[in-house]
């Protein structure tokens, strides 16, 4: 299987990415330039973290234009699986291929730590490797990171099951206090309708390895492994 | 309005840009003829203080500068050391003061800016910035607004342009109020093969410029910078920073570096295209010759005085060898970048300036690099140090538990969580030991089993009470924190902070800490390898605390080994290396107490060593599974902070002679806390002993308080001190977060570190 790391101008997770997705798991993996448009080849696109285009305007709002988002979008469409971490959640968002938009943090500042956040669901290729309500710590870095769904959209993406993580405590409770940036509904991560895409906040490829302190990022990765092994489909949609 | 030589006579017009009488005469007689503005101009912000070091040049003989480790000592952008396996770490310390103090956000983040561009210009990619951070007391709104600002200006840097900040200090003294301290340190990683140097060699090879456009801000920054700050100083634009900009130059630089058609490279920092231009021609012997119509600029009507000097941000100066122009010009296209040529390498010493086919400027290079005056000021020990060093101990406290809180809570003590969570610390999949995690900040060295260990360190009350000896802390302090993570010091770079070089005073200061560093970094084998000098630090006459910052790198061969500052569980044996002292002089114990006096702690460099050597030995061995080293607030501070990361208690017992707040707070130097299992104790014991430092088995750890007692030491509590954990971290952690955000601040932090704890 391979990964394409959609690279940018400004990403900076991409190398992160890179490393753990080829010198940990040992995964075939290449860099996709933002002005590419062929992106058939891989099994799974990930949007990395970082300030593409410096966050001008909104976090993502230009990297939406940029001419390999076409790619992705037929990509996702066909059923490709398509990871956006950090910058790469609101890009999906900004593009309309997640539900959903960005404000400031809830006390404004950026904000970088551990934190909880539970499994809600584990019927999609990205977490299929957990178990319901498996409370994963990982590292945020993000300044807009509160997550914004009006009642309508909540109350859909409630039903059909496309909340796949919430910010929670160590033991895996809601509470405000554990919710980091203000997010509506605790949400740290959301799939599209299909499960094929899915953004998250947190950063699975910065734990990913003892030496850091967390491998609950693994999780993530191997789930995708899973996923694509399980489908049969190897290089190609 | 530009003068010309006549009217540059006749109005003294140097004196505005700086210049004194004595240096104008001198630059005519290096020119053979009288300035034309631009020269002048140009003249003025080379000869500033910020750039020509004119009052401390004539001491840098005294660091040492070598050692086998060492690839590159000072004289260049930055300093290089070797790493093994073929790689090179560089790092280098820089001020940006002034600006900080006008615009606390922009100036903190163009610090940073320029500091990570002294890295990449190198050739090496950065990995790091730390930060060394001064102000004055909290309770001051301006104060607020300053810190407030220049830890937001950090974090909207260098988390943008993709750099963790994985470290550094922040510290409060009234001496700051009005001049607060930003000092950036970053830290890069080069391949030995890709190392680049600032020079401008081969007659005719192009000379580029490549990255952001020239702009009219930063005009005069340097010579601004070299002044003392009064109500009435005219403030020039501050320049803007744009990280984005930077990310895409540090990309495109790195691989215009790993194409081999470099000669030479430089950032454009301080007085922009003149010292950029000049230094390389300087480093290379050679000259150049450029014309400013050439140069890519964002305003119209820009005169060549203004493109010579403006400090526009995200800049470099290329030379690329001849005819691989459109090379470099198609790298830096893919990046979204500009590159032009705007000159040439010449062989006649001069810095030749040229409006299409007008003369503007022509200087000889090595009078504008190197000609100007070094000055040898007069020195006088200040008079304060008499009174400071006879200061009366106040009786012993009335509650020492409450004074142990009262230290925790000190702003200078206090945890700074508030400032790193600003920061992405985690970028970079590389972040070992994170801020408030260990003595120093940790780094996985990709490709390799090795760790780089990195701090800046400095505590300004031990150097403004006795300032060779303050500095001489400084470093053993700073290698002493690289030990206690179990790496071995390397190599230093100095942030040297003081106050208006012209005072006698000021200078005995400056002239006794840079012996002190040198005396200490020869005891300690952690060369010199460049820093920055920033005089002038003076608001309303009042100079700053003498600060002489120290930013150290250091190796770890196994960075599995590494330890952090915490225990690692309960039942475990906690025991002290080096010993304790009657000291309570210069303590933030008495500066609690409103004493900002005695003398700064005994420093004996050969135990310092040898303390050092044994801890790092200990950690080696998988011994000692945690090290802290006692420092501010002495080693009840230093007990009550490895309780309070790790969420695990401790009992002590321990006992002197001397009075019992110099034993619990004073800050006796060569000490390290260390933790180890109960069958490791006599190995401890065995080691310690070898290399002849004394060790004590001070209690155990576990429980959900410190309890502290001290027996029949004179004057302790009538009963053993007993803090609850949960006490000991709203104490430690609440101080910064009220006082930014008030009493609703402060759960988020307290609150957070309670549930993470289960987290292991």
């Amino acid at each position: 299987m391979r990964y394409g790391i959609i690279v940018f101008p400004g990403s900076s997770g991409d190398a992160d990415m890179y490393h753990v997705l080829r010198d940990v798991l040992g995964a075939e993996v290449e860099y996709i330039w933002h002005r590419d448009s062929a992106v058939d080849h891989v099994d799974c696109l990930i949007l990395p973290g970082g300030a593409s285009y410096g966050d001008a305007l909104r976090p993502g709002a230009i990297a939406r234009f940029a001419p390999v988002m076409q790619a992705v979008r037929t990509f996702a469409e066909r059923g490709g699986l398509v990871l956006g971490i950090g910058n790469g959640f609101q890009i999906l968002c900004e593009a309309g291929l997640l539900p959903g938009a960005f404000l400031p943090n809830r006390g404004v500042r950026f904000i970088s730590r551990s934190v909880y956040v539970r499994v809600e669901q584990t019927d999609t290729p990205f977490t299929r490797r957990c178990e319901p309500g498996q409370v994963l710590r990982l590292p945020i870095a993000h300044r807009f990171g509160n997550y914004f769904v009006d009642d309508a959209a909540l109350a859909q993406l409630e039903e059909r099951g496309q909340i796949v993580f919430r910010y929670c405590t160590a033991s895996g409770e809601l509470a405000e206090a554990a919710n980091p940036n203000g997010a509506r509904a605790h949400i740290a991560g959301v799939c599209n309708e299909q499960r094929n895409v899915l953004g998250m906040m947190a950063h699975p490829e910065r734990a990913a390895e003892d030496l850091l302190g967390s491998v609950d990022g693994r999780l993530v990765f191997a789930s995708i492994a899973d996923a694509l092994a399980a489908s049969g489909r190897v290089q190609g949609v | 309005m530009e003068l010309s030589s006549q009217q540059i006579v006749e109005t003294k017009a140097w004196r505005d840009m700086g210049l004194t009488d004595a240096e104008f005469d001198r630059i005519v007689e290096q020119m053979g003829r009288l300035p034309n503005w631009t020269e002048l101009g140009m003249y003025a912000v080379l000869w500033s203080e910020h750039c020509a070091y004119k009052h401390s040049r004539a001491l840098f003989h005294l660091f040492p500068t070598e050692g086998e480790q060492i690839l590159q000592g000072p004289g260049e952008n930055a300093g290089i050391v070797d790493l093994g396996d073929g790689l090179a770490a560089v790092f280098k310390v820089e001020s940006h003061n002034s600006p900080s103090a006008v615009e606390p956000y922009q100036g903190a983040a163009t610090g940073v800016g320029g500091i990570l561009r002294d890295i990449f210009t190198m050739g090496a990619r950065p990995v790091a910035v730390l930060n060394s951070l001064r102000f004055g007391s909290l309770d001051d709104e301006r104060v607020r607004y300053l810190f407030a600002g220049v830890v937001s200006g950090i974090s909207g840097y260098g988390n943008a342009v993709g750099v963790p900040t994985v470290g550094g200090e922040v510290a409060f003294d009234p001496s700051y109020r009005g001049n607060p301290l930003v000092n950036a340190m970053a830290v890069g990683i080069v391949e030995h093969r890709y190392i680049a140097r600032g020079k401008a060699s081969g007659v005719g090879n192009p000379v580029m410029v490549v990255g952001a456009r020239t702009g009219r801000d930063g005009i005069h920054g340097a010579s601004f910078s070299s002044a003392e700050l009064d109500d009435d100083t005219e403030v020039p634009t501050i320049q803007a920073g744009d990280p984005f900009t930077e990310k895409l130059l540090v990309e495109a630089c790195l691989e215009l570096i790993q194409s081999g058609v470099v000669i030479g490279i430089q950032d454009m920092g301080a007085a922009g295209l003149t010292s950029s231009a000049a230094e390389m021609a300087s480093r290379a012997g050679s000259g150049i010759e450029l014309d400013v119509l050439k140069v890519p600029r964002r305003e119209e009507g820009m005169t060549p005085y203004e493109i010579m000097l403006s400090e526009s941000q995200e800049r470099m100066l290329v030379v690329p060898k001849r005819g691989s122009e459109e090379q470099v010009e198609a790298i830096f296209k893919k990046w979204g970048l500009e590159a032009a040529v705007i000159g040439r390498v010449t062989d006649d010493g001069m810095l030749r300036v040229m409006e299409g086919d007008r003369v503007a400027a022509e200087v000889p290079v090595a009078s504008i690099v190197d000609g100007a005056p070094r000055y040898e000021p007069a020195k006088q020990r200040p008079a304060y140090l008499d009174e400071t060093i006879n200061v009366e101990m106040p009786p012993p406290p009335q509650n020492y538990a409450q004074t142990l809180l009262d230290l925790l809570a000190s702003p200078t003590i206090a945890s700074k969580e508030w400032v790193y969570r600003q920061y992405d610390h985690t970028l970079g999949a590389g972040t070992v030991v994170a801020p408030g995690e260990g003595d120093a900040a940790v780094l996985r060295i990709r490709g390799t089993k090795k760790g780089l260990a990195l701090t800046i360190d400095c505590n300004q009350r031990y150097v403004y009470l006795n300032p060779r000896r303050g500095a001489q802390i400084a470093v053993a302090e700073a290698a002493r924190n690289i030990s206690c993570v179990g790496a071995k010091p390397l190599a230093i770079t100095d942030g040297m902070n003081f106050g208006n070089p012209e005072k006698p005073e000021v200078f005995w200061q400056f002239d006794q800490a840079v012996r002190g560093i040198s005396e200490a970094c020869a005891a300690l084998n952690t060369p010199v390898t460049g820093g920055n000098v920033s005089f002038y630090n003076e608001k309303g006459g009042q100079a700053i605390h003498p600060t002489p910052m120290i930013g150290m790198i250091g190796l770890l061969d196994d960075v599995e080994k590494r330890v952090g500052m915490g225990w690692r569980q309960a039942g475990h044996r906690i025991i002290l290396l080096g010993e304790n002292r009657n000291e309570l002089g210069a303590s933030e114990y008495l500066a609690l107490r409103g004493i900002v006096g005695g003398d700064a702690p005994e420093l004996d460099l050969e135990r310092e060593a040898a303390v050092q050597a044994l801890v790092r030995s200990l950690i080696a061995d998988g011994i000692a599974v945690s090290a802290h080293d006692c420092a501010d607030g002495g080693l009840a501070v230093a007990l009550a902070e490895a309780c309070i990361v790790s969420g695990i208690g401790a009992s002590i017992a321990v006992e002197a002679d001397f009075r019992a707040d110099a034993l619990l707070f004073g800050e006796t130097q060569s000490r390290i806390v260390i933790s180890a299992a109960p069958e490791h104790v006599a190995e401890v014991e065995r080691q310690a002993k070898e290399a002849g430092v004394p060790c004590t088995v001070l209690g155990e750890t576990g429980g959900d308080s410190l309890k502290i007692d001290v027996g029949a030491t004179p004057d302790g509590p009538e009963s053993p001190l007993s803090i609850s954990l949960e006490e000991l971290e709203r104490a430690w952690k609440g101080t910064i977060p009220r006082a930014m955000e008030g009493e609703a601040g402060v759960e988020a932090y307290v609150a957070s570190a309670s549930s993470e704890k289960g987290a292991d």
